[in-house]
């Protein structure tokens, strides 16, 4: 075992994680590109058969169409009827729909798991050690990464493509399982060594596809890829909820006070109700003061198009849609852009990764801790129940990052002395605001000095942990002392953390 | 200052464990209507264990007692008696009942060995509290006096509006009963949460009433509220050239004197100063005009 440098023990074999700006250098491997027009089939079977399928191959698939997906099982339930065994899946996220999934895990017919995020029944199976080996948790960054630099070779992608054409084109913006951006498909269809296009809908020709049939091998056509309303999984409506309301208005106060609201700002926010408040009440300081934002990126929701059609946002840079008003917009406003995982978030992608050039991002937690070290993967009591997804991304790459959480959550205080898992090491933290008062990152002298005199409520973040207990009383924290269930790969391709099962 | 009161639930250990953060002058836990008749017992004992186990710093707290009829007021006094509890709430007041509750409230602070009294603010929601106002107004222990608009409209057997003209009347009484006596005017809440435009033009008729500030039924109310009873930065910018044109004046031993042709003397003086007070202004140096 080796320690990396937050402190974490990391096995042997695997390269530690040793500060967030040195990202690990390797060159992308070769592009493939297909020799000759795809194949269309029928069936996920006839797939199967065209296919040199074997045991210990690699199999990746996206998420877009998230708690709607209906391709992972498809194809994993023919996996197992072909007979295939030890098969590692690379799937960029994995929902409570793909419940399916764990007898597989049980029968030995999937042994592996690499993804950016995961919820629901597969992540609890992962967390009880059912998985044969320890799954990989990457950023959306750096799974992009990951595939293009050879680190995550892929043997087969199934792509979910809601409209496809004659010649294997592909979009996202159409038909009738239309979910909008396909961004985190991209590095899968340049780099998996068979690409399969799984549609619902065959069109003659498409006129601006967003996927280009040279690099597809294979097309079937199914009945349904999935149920579109599918989605919108996520919260998407502004919290009413008074502390959440409390934490928006003083994170935008935050944001507001530090200089970051002037004409062609860049932000990014996450989708939940207080994020979302986030944005109403930057909303209102814009049109006030009449300022007007270059870009906001990432998962896009209904509240960034309104703000795109009011001109208060000059573009939407779209990697995943979260609500169906998104994708219509996506499909008929041109400033409403798509981009690929790796322009969005990949550390190797040059000139640089939009999240670079990010005035301020606005992202949640489930663990703080007084390094600021930031947990979205597991909970206090070490189960997996989500994933960095672009939090570590957009967190290294926004000049400022605020994080936004109840102190008190479930009875539970939020800021520890260490956290359970960390998921975005504290370096790339710069401000953290609950309902009790926001610390900023001692590094960060830059941001207090500009916050000193706005009535905020500033303190250091070892006394909000301090009222967060007088609250609470002190928890006793459960350790994990058993196999290591999940590895937790840093976007450089560092491991950062890892995940273990309580008992040996 | 009391601008902003706002009821919490009793019942409800979530709330409670937020009632502090919003920035309310003070915390009405409630243990009245809120909670239905099975739950008083457990209510009772939440709000009693918050009062005096809670370890941070919190705003002035005040409980809304069942009253004497209900049979529950001395339980609910028992519970909740001690220093940190500043003044009782008392629902449906008339002067009778309040010299009782006066003399039960002596008898408690002597058993529980209190270092002060508990204050009182009585709720006047009824026709007879209305016409007691000014008696109750010179009661002991009072420290300001909250209308109760809804039970106050079902009593008097008449609609509660949006623009609430129905209160005009025990708004004014209230309001200049308190102001006699010197003690706070709250008004009452604002039931629809989601007004928020409602609620800011119902805070501005109470502000413009004589009333010193308005019960909280919603913690998203308080900024709201807050904006309506704070002077607007055109008050204070006004306010503060009152005061100093007033030192200048008082050097050269002028009472009276002229700003802007408008005639300058101790009521406006006075007013100005209030203006200061309420947005909690000390430094009277001039500031620029607000854009």
């Amino acid at each position: 075992m080796n320690r990396n440098s937050l402190g974490r023990e990391i096995p042997d074999g695997f390269y530690p994680y040793d500060g967030s700006e040195p990202a690990q250098a390797r060159r992308p491997i070769a592009m493939k590109a297909t020799p000759k027009a795809p194949i269309f089939l029928h069936t996920i079977s006839d797939v199967f058969d065209a296919l040199d399928v074997k045991d210990g191959m690699t199999f990746s698939f996206h998420h877009h169409l998230r708690e709607g997906d209906k391709v992972l099982n498809l194809v994993m339930a023919q996996a197992a009827v072909y007979g295939l065994k030890d098969l590692t899946i690379a799937p960029s996220s994995i929902f409570p729909c793909h419940q399916p999934l764990v007898p597989l895990l049980d029968s030995g017919v999937v042994t592996g798991i690499v993804t950016n995020y995961m919820n629901g029944p597969v992540a609890d199976a992962v967390t009880a050690g059912k998985l044969q080996k320890p799954a990989v948790m990457d950023t959306h960054g750096g799974r992009a990464r990951a595939i293009e630099s050879g680190d995550l070779p892929i043997d087969v992608a199934f792509l979910a493509v809601p409209r496809v054409d004659a010649f294997g084109n592909g979009t996202g913006r159409f038909g009738k399982s239309a979910c909008g951006s396909l961004g985190y498909l991209d590095p899968d269809l340049h780099y998996a060594k068979k690409v399969v296009f799984v549609t619902d809908e065959r069109v003659d020709e498409l006129i601006k596809p967003d996927l280009d049939g040279r690099y597809v091998d294979y097309v079937v056509t199914i009945d349904s890829i999935g149920d579109r309303a599918g989605i919108v999984s996520g919260t998407t409506r502004i919290t009413k909820e008074p502390v959440g309301l409390k934490i928006a208005r003083d994170a935008a106060a935050v944001i507001d006070g530090v200089g970051l609201l002037k004409a062609g700002f860049s932000m990014q926010t996450g989708a939940g109700g207080t994020s979302l408040a986030v944005v109403a009440d930057i909303r209102k300081l814009m049109i006030e003061r009449g300022i007007r934002a270059r870009f906001a990126s990432g998962g896009i929701t209904a509240q960034y198009v309104e703000m795109l059609e009011a001109g208060l946002v000059g573009a939407l840079k779209d990697v995943q849609d979260f609500d169906l008003d998104a994708v219509e917009s996506l499909s008929r406003n041109p400033k409403h852009e798509a981009i690929t995982a790796s322009q969005y978030g990949n550390p190797r992608y040059r000139p640089a990764p939009l999240v670079d050039d990010l005035d301020f991002v606005v992202l949640g937690a489930t663990e703080i801790d007084l390094d600021f070290n930031v947990n979205v993967t597991t909970d206090s009591e070490g189960k997996i129940i989500g994933g960095s997804g672009g939090h570590a991304d957009t967190a290294h790459g926004a000049k400022v990052c605020v994080v936004v959480t109840n102190l008190v959550k479930a009875r539970l205080p939020i800021i520890m002395e260490k956290v359970t898992t960390v998921t975005t090491p504290g370096s790339d933290i710069d401000v953290l605001v609950t309902e009790r008062g926001i610390a900023v990152h001692p590094r960060r002298t830059d941001l207090f000095d500009r916050l000193r005199g706005s009535g905020l409520h500033i303190l250091p973040i070892r006394e909000l942990m301090d009222l967060a207990h007088a609250i609470t009383g002190i928890p006793v924290r459960p350790t994990q002392t058993g196999r290591i269930v999940a590895l937790i790969r840093y976007r450089d391709g560092s491991i950062i953390d890892v995940v273990r099962t309580k008992r040996p | 200052m009391r601008t902003t009161l706002l009821f919490i639930p009793g019942n409800h250990p979530a709330m409670l464990q937020n009632a502090d953060v919003f920035g309310a002058d003070g915390i009405i836990l409630d243990l009245e209507d809120a909670v239905a008749a099975t739950e008083k017992d457990a209510a009772r004992a939440l709000v009693g264990e918050y009062l005096k186990s809670w370890k941070l710093d919190t705003p002035e707290l005040l409980v809304r007692v069942n009253g004497l009829p209900s049979g529950w007021f001395e339980a609910d006094l028992e519970a909740i008696a001690c220093d940190r509890l500043s003044a009782i709430v008392y629902p449906k007041a008339g002067v009778e009942e309040l010299y009782e509750v006066d003399r039960i409230l002596s008898e408690v602070e002597t058993r529980h060995h209190l270092n002060h009294p508990i204050g009182i603010i009585p709720i006047i929601e009824s026709a007879q509290g209305v016409v007691e106002t000014d008696d109750i107004s010179y009661l002991p222990r009072l420290k300001g006096m909250l209308l109760g608009g809804e039970d106050l409209s079902a009593d008097m057997e008449i609609s509660r509006t949006r623009e609430g003209a129905e209160l005009a009347y025990p708004r004014a009484r209230l309001s200049f009963a308190c102001k006699a006596a010197g003690i706070d005017a709250i008004d009452t809440p604002f039931a629809d949460v989601n007004d928020a435009e409602g609620l800011l033009a119902d805070a501005r008729t109470a502000r413009s009433l004589g009333f010193t500030g308005k019960a909280v039924i919603h913690p998203n109310q308080i900024t709201t509220i807050q904006q309506a009873f704070c002077p607007d930065p055109k008050e204070i910018f006004w306010a503060r050239r009152v005061i100093a044109a007033a030192a200048d004046a008082a050097k050269k031993h002028q009472g009276a004197f002229s700003l802007d042709g408008k005639m300058i003397d101790k009521p406006v003086i006075k007013r100005a100063e209030g203006i200061l007070l309420r947005a909690g202004i000390t430094d009277r140096a001039t500031a620029d005009e607000p854009k």
